[in-house]
């Protein structure tokens, strides 16, 4: 599938990535592309590949075969650190936060500044324009991150994730766990990267999380593209096909059953397909 | 953004609460959280010399407390090291072994070879880094459990100070050795007791007030003076009558002086500096730790080496306020005292929690129990039934802590 002429010139390109696990093909010639201030929600099954994806970007495993395009270079991604170098900050689903520690320690964790002789109001001060500019609501700094709710939690992982100034933000299921107001703040945060200019690759099995907050949806399907969407254009149901390979599926029969139930009123055996 | 002076005030004042960390609602709020830090032990401490002074009058007196200051300082050093262990999640069981096998390492190269004790002990500690660097390796490439590991080097080292003690078992260090006078006789002279004290004070307002002005250059909310004066004047009026007290007997020992200054410099390490940060971020999240890019093995390593270290200082320590180091140098109680006093002065045995005051704190109210005790003619029986208890009580609290940390979904 190849990127609508429409869209801006990408920031970051995948083209023909494979990867094997032994006699396992978890990615097959796959292609994705994100832009500057586009979000990307990579959508599939269990098992469609989008964690191997977010491995290979993210520099934890090396793919078999297949260009990476970052910035107009063609670029290796040997390590998680060379990923940062680059440009390419990755928030796994875990978040690897330290709860014993408060939010300020968290976020500057491993690159705190002035080893000798730590900089806490450098520290501090950053973080809070940081967190000023998600517009993230962290009541107080100086808590152990434990005290935070799961949305906020999820913001200081993105925030800590910025820090080191990427182009590319990569959100492994950032939704997963929350509730519906966290969700939303985290939807915010999201909208906020973008406008920030940041390219946001974004993994989730939430179709209402995806229409609403990305651009263009690409869906994976047994470790291959199956469809890029433009997001304001597609229904529910459009991607749901692509992610599970048939018109006639689970979705699709309930939204039919639904239908008929609503247009026939309440009848029996309406549900034999 | 790299510009931090210039950085301008917030403008979103109750979004960001603006509250100094030591502030006392920030303190309440901590409490009600589950997150107690050093106000049980101190509570225990002074029920502990309450009820001892009660039974004994003399327990409170200047003399007693001298004893105490000195008996603290070799395991209090000891339990800072197994402190530092608690903070990565991990525990040395042998810290009592070592510290007997450096001590007995020390009285050899000294009194059997006739090396100057500037040499015997250094090489002594170096012998103990080493083994805690041994340690280390095989905690960090086999994975083996650190009390697994420690607890072979507890029964192996003790062998080995047994085999290099030798038949006679015991050798006494002369009386005159700068070693034994450092420990038993020396004693800092008035006016510089005063002197530290002043000093002391004056430090913790000289920090303060530069880290307040820095905080409000850069538009955060900063400790006022006043809190400050209070806090400074606070700590020289303790310290001063603490100086006047054991003053009016022996005074300040140099050997619990060293053990502050130990305990002071752990405390920068671990609250001031990178390397302490991700102290506490291996023993809070070891995965989070290594994915910040923290070098997670060295980080153990420094742990067991330190531990190891303090553990051959504490020893030598101890073998100079004895005059000898025998078979039982570092045995006994010495390993169980250590690891409880920094469990008692609130070291987490969870890991990621505590700090270098742990170890004075826990050491001083074991020693208080041992000593108060024995100033009731009890045997050492009940010094161990009554510190077990105490233990028991300090395990307990941590452990309701931090169920109360999970109840307020901070676990």
């Amino acid at each position: 599938m190849s990127p609508s002429p429409s869209r801006p010139s990408p920031l970051l390109s995948l083209r023909g990535i494979s990867k094997t696990f032994g006699a396992v093909a978890a990615l097959t010639d796959v292609d994705l592309d994100v832009a500057a201030g586009e979000v990307v929600a990579v959508v599939g099954d269990n098992g469609a590949g989008k964690s191997t994806l977010v491995k290979v970007l993210s520099g934890v495993h090396q793919p078999d075969a297949g260009t990476i395009t970052f910035d107009s270079h063609a670029v290796t991604i040997p390590s998680p650190a060379a990923a940062q170098q680059l440009g390419i900050a990755t928030v796994f689903q875990d978040l690897a936060l330290c709860e014993n520690l408060n939010v300020i320690e968290n976020l500057f964790l491993g690159r705190e500044l002035r080893a000798l002789r730590l900089d806490d109001v450098a520290m501090e001060v950053r973080s809070r324009e940081l967190l000023r500019r998600l517009s993230a609501k962290i009541p107080k700094l100086s808590v152990p991150v434990a005290a935070l709710s799961g949305g906020q939690r999820q913001t200081v992982a993105i925030a800590r994730s910025l820090l080191g100034d990427p182009k590319i933000v990569i959100l492994d299921e950032p939704t997963a766990a929350l509730g519906v107001a966290q969700t939303a703040e985290v939807l915010n945060l999201i909208d906020r990267l973008r406008e920030g200019g940041h390219g946001v690759i974004m993994i989730s099995h939430n179709m209402d999380d995806v229409l609403s907050v990305a651009d263009t949806v690409a869906v994976l399907r047994l470790g291959r593209n199956n469809g890029v969407f433009d997001a304001v254009e597609t229904s529910t149901e459009q991607i749901v096909t692509a992610i599970t390979g048939a018109a006639d599926n689970a979705v699709t029969r309930r939204v039919r059953r639904a239908r008929r139930a609503v247009s026939a009123g309440v009848e029996e055996g309406a549900d034999h397909e | 953004m790299s510009d931090v002076g210039t950085a301008p005030p917030l403008a979103e004042p109750e979004q960001h609460e603006p509250e100094e960390p030591g502030g006392l609602r920030a303190l309440a709020a901590r409490f009600r959280g589950g997150d107690l830090g050093v106000l049980p032990v101190v509570a225990g401490l002074v029920v502990i010399w309450t009820v001892m002074q009660i039974l004994n009058p003399v327990f409170l007196s200047s003399t007693n407390l001298v004893n105490l200051t000195l008996e603290c300082a070799p395991v209090g050093v000891i339990a800072l090291g197994v402190g530092l262990m608690l903070l990565v999640g991990q525990i040395d069981l042998s810290v009592g072994s070592l510290s007997g096998l450096s001590a007995s390492v020390t009285a050899i190269l000294f009194v059997g070879h006739g090396m100057s004790p500037w040499l015997a002990v250094p090489l002594a500690v170096a012998t103990a880094a080493v083994i805690g660097w041994l340690y280390a390796q095989v905690f960090n490439r086999l994975g083996v459990p650190s009390f697994v590991i420690t607890l072979a080097g507890l029964l192996g080292f003790l062998g080995v100070q047994l085999w290099v003690l030798g038949k006679k078992g015991a050798i006494n260090l002369p009386f005159d050795s700068g070693l034994v006078t450092f420990a038993q006789l020396d004693f800092l002279p008035a006016w510089l007791s005063y002197a530290l004290a002043v000093v002391a004070a004056g430090s913790l307002f000289a920090t303060g007030y530069l880290r307040a002005g820095a905080r409000r250059r850069a538009g955060l909310p900063a400790t006022s003076l006043r809190g400050l004066l209070l806090r400074s004047v606070v700590l020289l009026a303790g310290l001063g009558l603490a100086v006047w007290y054991l003053g009016r007997t022996r005074g300040v020992g140099w050997m619990f002086v060293l053990f502050l200054a130990l305990v002071l410099a752990t405390h920068y390490v671990l609250s001031r500096t990178r390397f302490g940060k991700s102290v506490y971020a291996v023993g809070g999240n070891v995965e989070a730790a290594r994915r910040a890019g923290i070098n997670v093995n060295a980080v153990y390593t420094s742990a067991f080496v330190l531990c190891t270290t303090l553990a051959a200082i504490g020893g030598v320590l101890a073998a100079a306020r004895l005059a000898a180091a025998n078979q039982s140098t570092g045995g006994g109680d010495v390993n169980l005292n250590a690891i409880a006093a920094a469990v008692i002065g609130g070291t987490s045995l969870f890991g990621g929690r505590g700090n270098a005051f742990a170890a004075l704190l826990g050491i001083v109210v074991i020693q208080s129990i041992s000593s108060g005790l024995t100033l009731l003619n009890l045997d050492s029986s009940f010094r161990y039934m009554v510190t077990g208890a105490v233990l028991l009580l300090a395990v307990a609290l941590d452990a309701v802590a931090r169920r109360s940390r999970a109840s307020h979904g901070r676990a």
